[in-house]
């Protein structure tokens, strides 16, 4: 059968994703898995001790991944969200509620790892560097998506809403990121920046690439479990839902 | 290899508290995350499963 | 034209017999505003230095208080439905609503400012670059908090939550405000950060409208 002629709209109604996604969880895992042996790998044995950080810069290897994937997941939040307002689907706007938490998680993740790296570097258990004030304001802006989801009892109209909210926000997080450097490079004389990073030997980028793929494949399969359970939560007057082997057994 | 004994590798050149600190908080929460997902929809094919039953058992008397 | 008029004229008229709201959202902005001094001590040079800050953060809560008045009355009594159906645009209506909520809410603040400025010791350029970053930077409060008060219509919780959803987007309006009065005070001149104010005002005058209706249009489904 060519590519073409694969019908993979097929994919967009809840009852047929649902075994598939069932069947790529565990790959997901897999992937997650050999890439986080990989990545601990690198962070502890390969990567050298740093000059001026000591063995206290590893943290890095949590911290990155944890931001890269709480901005990739947000985008990734709006575009589904966005798929399900303009094409009217149910599943689309399924993801996108699947996918909040993993992000708001890995946005706290990268705040609080970023405390700690600040306490022992700087000093203090708070910086308000640009980043981690960027990264303070969107976890606030997944709380926000996360709470009117919550608010609002009809699950299309809490999907649209949502939508309409992600959008909004992910034009204005490229805004915000912007204003708060601006905001701290003015105040730079008080405050100091974890944007200088050590010197990247090689070694340390491999590190921070493998523990975010690692971090990438998590979320995959994190997002995929939970909008299964989204799924039969919101289809379970459906015949199909009564079917399943799960549920016979 | 960077680390001379695992009690080197614990201690973490005196950084001990905030690389496992992190590492650790990551681990935690991905297992509390993992936990209460899971939970979440075996609660619901649970809920699914008494339906399933129900509809089974208003067959039979019908 | 007319219709954008009309709904202006309308939600003024509304606001001036119901003056107890928009009353108490400006003593809310004198009362925060007066609140710090107290809460942090009486001395002029750090009065002066928290000035910017407190003034603008004053203003966001002063705002986000009178936003779930911009839509909630119609919601409830079905003239907003009316007005989705109208031969008019919904946006342009929406358009309208935003100004008079912004000549209802965010002008009295403008001119509140200078006035409580004073307070805090700031010096006559300050007083005039934060009148001026205010008078631009609250209509964007205005389009902004516009999509909030939408999206939250007939929702649970709806004052929190629409606070919660909002003041994430008014960072930046906040940050290039205040900063704006602290360049000024620090001889370094607020011209950029008062262009960055206006690009800000410029793209939510273009882009709010516009989800403020889809936003509507969902609520009302």
């Amino acid at each position: 059968m060519k590519p073409l002629d694969f019908h993979w709209f097929r994919f967009a109604s809840p009852a047929t994703f649902y075994p598939l996604a069932g069947r790529m969880i565990p790959l997901f895992w897999l992937l997650a898995a050999v890439f986080g042996v990989a990545g601990l790998w690198v962070s502890f044995f390969v990567a050298p001790t740093d000059a001026t950080q000591g063995e206290g810069y590893r943290i890095i290897f949590v911290h990155v991944p944890a931001s890269w994937m709480s901005m990739f997941i947000y985008i990734m939040m709006a575009t589904w969200a966005g798929i399900g307002l303009a094409f009217n689907t149910r599943l689309a706007g399924m993801m996108a509620q699947a996918l909040a938490p993993t992000g708001a998680l890995m946005a706290l993740l990268s705040l609080w790892t970023g405390a700690l790296w600040g306490k022992p570097m700087w000093g203090t258990w708070w910086v308000w560097d640009a980043r981690l004030t960027s990264e303070l304001v969107l976890l606030f802006l997944y709380l926000g998506f996360i709470a009117l989801q919550a608010a609002i009892d009809e699950p299309r109209r809490a999907d649209k809403a949502g939508a309409v909210l992600a959008l909004v926000g992910v034009v204005n997080v490229p805004i915000i990121y912007f204003s708060v450097k601006w905001w701290n490079t003015l105040h730079q004389g008080a405050s100091v920046s974890l944007t200088r990073a050590p010197a990247m030997a090689q070694a340390m980028l491999w590190g921070m690439l493998l523990m975010a793929l690692c971090f990438w494949m998590y979320s995959i399969a994190m997002a995929l479990t939970r909008v299964r359970a989204i799924i039969l939560e919101r289809e379970a007057t459906h015949d199909w839902t009564h079917g399943l082997e799960e549920v016979m057994a | 290899m960077n680390w001379g004994s695992f009690a080197d590798f614990l201690a973490m050149g005196g950084y001990a508290p905030y690389v496992w600190g992190s590492f650790g908080f990551a681990l935690v929460a991905f297992a509390a995350e993992y936990v209460l997902v899971r939970h979440r929809w075996t609660a619901i094919v649970g809920n699914l499963k008494r339906q399933a039953i129900a509809a089974r058992l208003d067959e039979e008397m019908a | 034209m007319k219709a954008l008029l009309a709904v202006i004229h309308r939600d003024l008229l509304i606001a001036m017999r119901r003056k107890a709201e928009v009353l108490t959202a400006l003593f809310f902005f004198v009362i925060v505003t007066s609140l710090f001094p107290l809460g942090i001590g009486p001395e002029p040079a750090l009065l002066r230095k928290i000035a910017p800050g407190v003034l603008w953060v004053g203003a966001l809560l002063a705002t986000m208080l009178g936003l779930q008045r911009m839509f909630a009355a119609d919601y409830a009594d079905g003239t907003l439905e009316q007005m989705a159906l109208s031969p008019q645009p919904l946006a342009l209506l929406v358009a309208g609503k935003n100004v008079a909520h912004w000549l209802v809410c965010g002008l009295p603040l403008v001119v509140l400012a200078p006035v409580l400025g004073l307070q805090f010791g700031l010096d006559g350029q300050s007083l005039a670059v934060l009148t001026l970053g205010l008078l631009i930077g609250t209509p964007v409060l205005s389009l902004v908090g516009s999509v909030g008060a939408a999206l939250t219509l007939g929702v649970r919780g709806g004052g929190a939550l629409l606070s919660l959803l909002v003041l994430p987007l008014y960072v930046p309006t906040l940050i290039f405000g205040a900063g704006a009065v602290e360049a000024q005070q620090s001889g370094m001149g607020a011209s950029g950060h008062l262009s960055l104010l206006a690009a800000l005002l410029a793209l939510a005058a273009f882009f709010a409208p516009w989800a403020t209706t889809t936003a509507i249009r969902i609520a009302l489904e």
